[in-house]
């Protein structure tokens, strides 16, 4: 109570009116909520549990290659880790998280809308996805699965060991809660803008979400399918990608990258998103090139459709398919390249501030200039042959799925924490953890890339010892990894305790989410808004940013 | 009840009017359809590729599954159809009576529907058309069609079912009175079913039709 | 540790042409990064808050321009790195006419490979330098792929279906063979080596080979194809004892006796198992008799014999 009485007391400080996190209380107020905004710490939960143990896996896989013999792990557990470290941080991490936290959280809310179109389907898709991870998790507890999360036939489906079925049927049950998502988050940015809110005035956080649904409706489908094929495969023994039966088990690659190239870009997409908002914000700056920037995204998800073959070049396809996909994925490269480049110039006589979550928006953008232009190596059909299943396409594929959208995502959270919670972050805490995020994550992955050209093939537990002062390097760089991972955790729940109170608009941010109270109340606008102008309206359109105010605030919509 | 107490009782939030909410339950339907389009395609896929790998064991395991039992199913699907159509229109111009006639009759449809695929596979069974030792025919790519052939008929029949049961339970609270025959579930359920029904318009010429020119 | 390494052995054509791709990626991809990171630290620098730069906007035509152009730039150069890499592989792509044909087997968890003499090899492959080699290629079981990082090729092998690769090894050494493709349980374990040999020093080598069977490799075979290593394995879930360097040991067995695993007790505990059950195990072996015949009983004897060396190593 004198919390509240302390608070009333700030002058200036508006009446505090239940926010959407006091408004109701008790467990049933939280497991049967359809409230976009209490959904969305549910899935903040749930995730957050399912990184930690994601996370044990890396652990394990990062000791035992600690030396070149098998120390920790036998051959079986750990193929079981990896395994298990790929579907969950795919599926589980990797691909719910920046669409079903922030996302979910702030969808609405930049567009204006009370809630999504779907309220009830939202609360639906928490728990097929708590149903999909408790799945996740019995597959762990009864042994685990051996396949890689790639579930090529036939070692899945004839020769595995592990508990394939399970695992299928998690991934299977996952992607309902997926599909269930993008459907209610395309019908709201159709149907549940404000007025004024047209299409090329939504914040490009809204663009990524959107196109990343979309692949979503369109791609997880095929998986689901090529799942249910693999199922009935292993479970009743019908022939599908049997050999011995007339089955072709490239069929089978062909169908899983169908869907997991464009899953990539479910987990990249948003993070493109998320980091437009934070370079924009503290750049003081409107985004440069913003048509580019959404056509890019655009262009992204449909051509990431096509791109597939090129995780088959060694597969036995055809040389010329293997072209085709080859020139695909250089194309596809231009966009992600307007981005960089886009981001980059969006500092160009800017105000910048060195906040936790722009440097951040820095590493990031750092990482994936790396990753992207280590797609290129792998999009050239000879030296893709050489390396690929190495430890470069690992080094690759981190640097963009985990320095990437992992950073988008610590970064967007400490962004959007005062918005979601009231609460400010500590700042200085913020910043170092920051930093150690990007030292960490280079000291860890970096050295793969040398070892992938050297020849160290992936998913070995024992290796030849030339290989071993590169791995002694990665497992050392992931400790500290580790402790970026883990600080931020800590420091966030100490804000929710000790941390200052949060203003409405405490970045001085645009966007419409910055207009309502930190946190929103239930119905997230008192008063509905209406938008008058373009995103990122940081400084007036052929004029430079304010000098040095950080707290004016300039509304993107106004209040009626 | 009076039509606006009716109408704001089908009002959910977030929507601000009822012709909104109507329109964003029949465009998520369409999205999702846009999925289940995918998600069948994959398997239609599939199968393309193996019967132009294999078309001579493809047509011949096709002429092993029994057309009559398959027309007969085509024929009752497509007539619940139209009577679903008619029960989704009928919901929306409010008359309750056609909407519950029509929704009765396209579950009995549906039903009849499985009822027939049930003794279909149990004569598969005897048959030995089940994929595995003992299968009925030489080429062993004759059993990836009846992999397919059961898996595709399979999930298609889970879908009909998920649509009887919502048929059901719509029909059950609009006779109720608990749910207006404003909701935009009835027209939601009819896109759905329509769907369903176009798949096994797919599957009946793939499965039945084949090797039977 | 083994001294640092930065680069890895070249010892085929190919090699050489795609260090070439990749070296010229480097540069390129090198100066772009350079280009991004020297942009941001000096835009950070010069436009941090608070900082004399003059602000202001640009007209809108330079705008555009400066998308379109490195949008353009991008494309053509996208075009360029597409072209060279191409290029570089369709020149290597069809083997000349004659190349020595050598056909591998990939099994769970070995490579076999046969020479056109009949000379046959597990988990080694030898090549004459500056010829061409061809090898014709598939699977028992699961997918693998066949790798050697020092010729930069790397090829998937299916069951059911014949790969091929082809190369002309440049310098003689002894190169590292690894499957590529996840395949199970022991699959860091499989490798081998491949060794490039002068011509005249292959066809020696070639011409002693025995060409008749190879019997601790068919034993081995023989070993993964019966279910043995599914729980001799040294990873196996199942409680059996690990039979590497088992051969000509003294075991203890559970009814007290000692006695020397030769090549008859190796036998009868392949046809009996319950007879004489080493001490600490239980007896949940099944029979093999009826299973194996005289000559699988050889290759599996042979087998196991030939697992001395291994565990002293």
């Amino acid at each position: 109570m004198s919390g509240i009485t302390a608070e009333r007391a700030i002058p200036g400080a508006p009446p505090r009116e239940p926010s959407y996190l006091t408004a109701k209380t008790g467990l049933a107020s939280w497991l049967l909520t359809t409230d976009h905004k209490r959904i969305a710490l549910l899935y903040m939960a749930a995730i957050t549990v399912f990184f930690f143990v994601g996370g044990a896996g890396a652990v394990a896989i990062r000791i035992e290659l600690f030396t070149p013999q098998a120390d920790l792990l036998s051959a079986d557990a750990y193929n079981r880790a990896f395994t298990f470290h790929g579907v969950i941080m795919v599926w589980f991490f990797l691909i719910p998280s920046i669409p079903n936290i922030l996302g979910n959280f702030l969808l609405p809310l930049m567009i204006g809308a009370k809630d999504l179109a779907f309220p009830r389907l939202n609360l639906a898709s928490w728990y097929i996805f708590m149903a999909a991870g408790g799945l996740a998790v019995y597959t762990l507890l009864s042994g685990g699965v051996d396949t890689g999360w790639t579930f090529y036939t036939p070692l899945t489906t004839a020769f595995s060991n592990g508990n394939v079925l399970a695992a299928a049927a998690a991934v299977f049950v996952s992607g309902f809660s997926t599909i269930a998502t993008a459907v209610n988050f395309i019908a709201t940015v159709h149907l549940q803008r404000a007025p004024g809110l047209t299409w090329f005035r939504l914040p490009l956080f809204v663009w990524a979400i959107y196109a990343t649904s979309i692949v979503m409706v369109l791609a997880t489908p095929v998986l689901a399918m090529v799942l249910a094929l693999i199922f009935a495969e292993r479970a009743f023994g019908i022939p599908i990608f049997d050999p011995l039966r007339g089955g072709d088990p490239i069929l089978f690659q062909h169908l899983f990258w169908f869907y997991s190239h464009p899953a990539v870009y479910i987990m990249v997409l948003p993070s493109f998103g998320v980091i437009s908002e934070l370079v924009t914000c503290y750049a003081r700056r409107r985004v440069f090139g913003y048509n580019f920037m959404v056509y890019a995204i655009l262009w992204i998800s449909l051509v990431g459709f096509l791109v597939w073959g090129h995780h088959m070049f060694v597969s036995g396809q055809s040389l010329f398919a293997s072209l085709a996909f080859s020139l695909l994925s250089f194309i596809v490269a231009v966009p992600s390249a307007i981005k960089v480049f886009n981001w980059t110039a969006t500092l160009y006589r800017g105000q910048i501030v060195f906040d936790a979550p722009m440097i951040y928006a820095l590493g990031f953008i750092g990482l994936f200039t790396i990753g992207g232009l280590t797609g290129l190596f792998l999009a050239s059909v000879p030296v893709d042959i050489h390396v690929t299943d190495t430890y470069f396409v690992v080094a690759h594929f981190h640097y963009i799925m985990v320095g990437g959208a992992v950073s988008a995502l610590y970064g967007g959270l400490a962004f959007w924490w005062p918005k979601i919670t009231g609460r400010l972050y500590p700042e200085g805490w913020a910043r170092f953890a920051a930093i150690m995020m990007f030292f960490g994550f280079g000291f860890t992955f970096f050295p793969m890339f040398i070892m992938g050209y050297l020849g160290m093939p992936r998913r070995y537990h024992v290796y030849p010892e030339e290989f071993q002062v590169w791995h002694v390097l990665a497992s050392a760089g992931a400790v500290i990894l580790a402790f970026a991972y883990l600080l931020p955790m800590g420091f966030f729940a100490w804000s929710l305790i000790w941390g200052r109170r949060a203003p409405a608009n405490p970045w001085g941010a645009t966007g419409l989410e910055w207009q309502t109270s930190s946190p929103p109340p239930e119905e997230n606008f008192h008063t509905p808004p209406v938008v008058e102008q373009g995103p990122y309206n940081y400084h007036p359109e052929h004029a430079g940013p304010p000098a040095l105010e950080r707290e004016q605030h300039q509304p993107q919509g106004r209040q009626p | 009840m009076s039509d606006i107490a009716a109408r704001n009782a089908a009002l959910r939030q977030p929507w601000r009017s009822l012709r909104r909410q109507r329109e964003g339950a029949a465009f998520g339907i369409w999205i999702f359809l846009g999925s289940e389009v995918m998600f069948f395609g994959c398997a239609l896929l599939t199968f393309a590729v193996y019967r132009s790998l294999w078309p001579d064991a493809f047509a011949a395991a096709a002429r092993e599954t029994n057309i009559t039992y398959g027309t007969v199913n085509t024929a009752l699907l497509l007539t619940s159809s139209l009577t679903m159509a008619a029960a989704a229109e009928g919901a929306a111009a409010g008359l309750r009576r056609l909407t519950l006639c029509c929704l009765a009759a396209t579950v009995a449809f549906g039903i009849g529907f499985l009822v027939v695929k049930g003794f279909e596979y149990q004569e598969d069974i005897t048959k030995h058309l089940v994929p595995g030792a003992g299968f009925r025919l030489e080429a062993p790519q004759a059993q990836i069609f009846f992999a397919f052939y059961w898996l595709l008929t399979g999930v298609h029949a889970v879908h009909l079912s998920t649509g009887i049961g919502i048929a059901t339970v719509l029909g059950i609270q609009a006779w109720r009175g608990s749910r207006m025959l404003a909701s935009p579930a009835f027209e939601a359920l009819g896109l759905y079913w329509h769907f369903v029904d176009l798949v096994w318009v797919f599957l009946y010429p793939l499965l039945y039709l084949g090797g039977r020119s | 540790m083994s001294p640092l390494t930065l680069w890895p052995a070249t010892a085929s054509e190919q090699a050489a042409r795609i260090d070439m791709l990749f070296t010229g990626l480097l540069v390129i991809s090198g100066a772009i990064l350079l280009l991004v990171a020297g942009l941001l630290l000096v835009l950070c620098a010069r436009y941090r808050r608070g900082s004399a730069a003059p602000r202001g906007d640009l007209p809108d035509f330079i705008r555009r321009d400066v998308e379109i152009g490195w949008t353009a730039a991008t494309l053509f150069l996208a075009l360029f790195l597409f072209w060279w890499a191409g290029a570089t592989q369709l020149r290597a792509s069809d083997p000349p006419a004659g190349a020595l044909e050598v056909h591998v087997v990939a099994k769970q968890w070995m490579w076999k490979t046969r020479y056109p003499n009949g000379a046959r090899e597990i988990n080694a492959l030898h090549a004459p330098r500056g010829e061409a080699m061809r090898l014709m290629m598939t699977s028992q079981d699961v997918i693998h792929s066949f790798f050697v990082p020092a010729f930069r090729l790397k090829q998937d092998v299916l069951p059911g279906r014949f790969t091929e690769m082809w190369f002309r090894a440049t310098k003689p050494g002894e190169y590292r063979l690894f499957c590529a493709e996840f395949c199970g349980t022991d699959h860091a374990r499989m490798g081998g080596t491949v060794t490039v040999m002068e011509p005249e020093d292959f066809a020696r080598w070639v011409a002693a080979q025995p060409q008749e069977e190879d019997l601790p490799g068919e034993g081995a075979a023989l070993f993964t194809a019966l279910g043995c290593s599914g729980c001799h394995a040294a990873a196996s879930a199942v409680h059996a004892p690990v039979l590497a360097g088992v051969y000509g040991r003294m075991v203890h067995l559970a009814d007290g006796r000692t006695v020397r695993a030769d090549e008859a007790y190796l036998r009868d505990s392949i046809l009996q198992p319950k007879r004489d059950v080493v001490v600490g195990y239980e007896p949940i072996m099944p029979s093999f008799d009826g299973l194996v015949d005289e000559a699988d009983l050889q290759r599996l004897v042979a087998y196991l014999q030939s697992l001395r060396g291994e565990a002293a190593r």
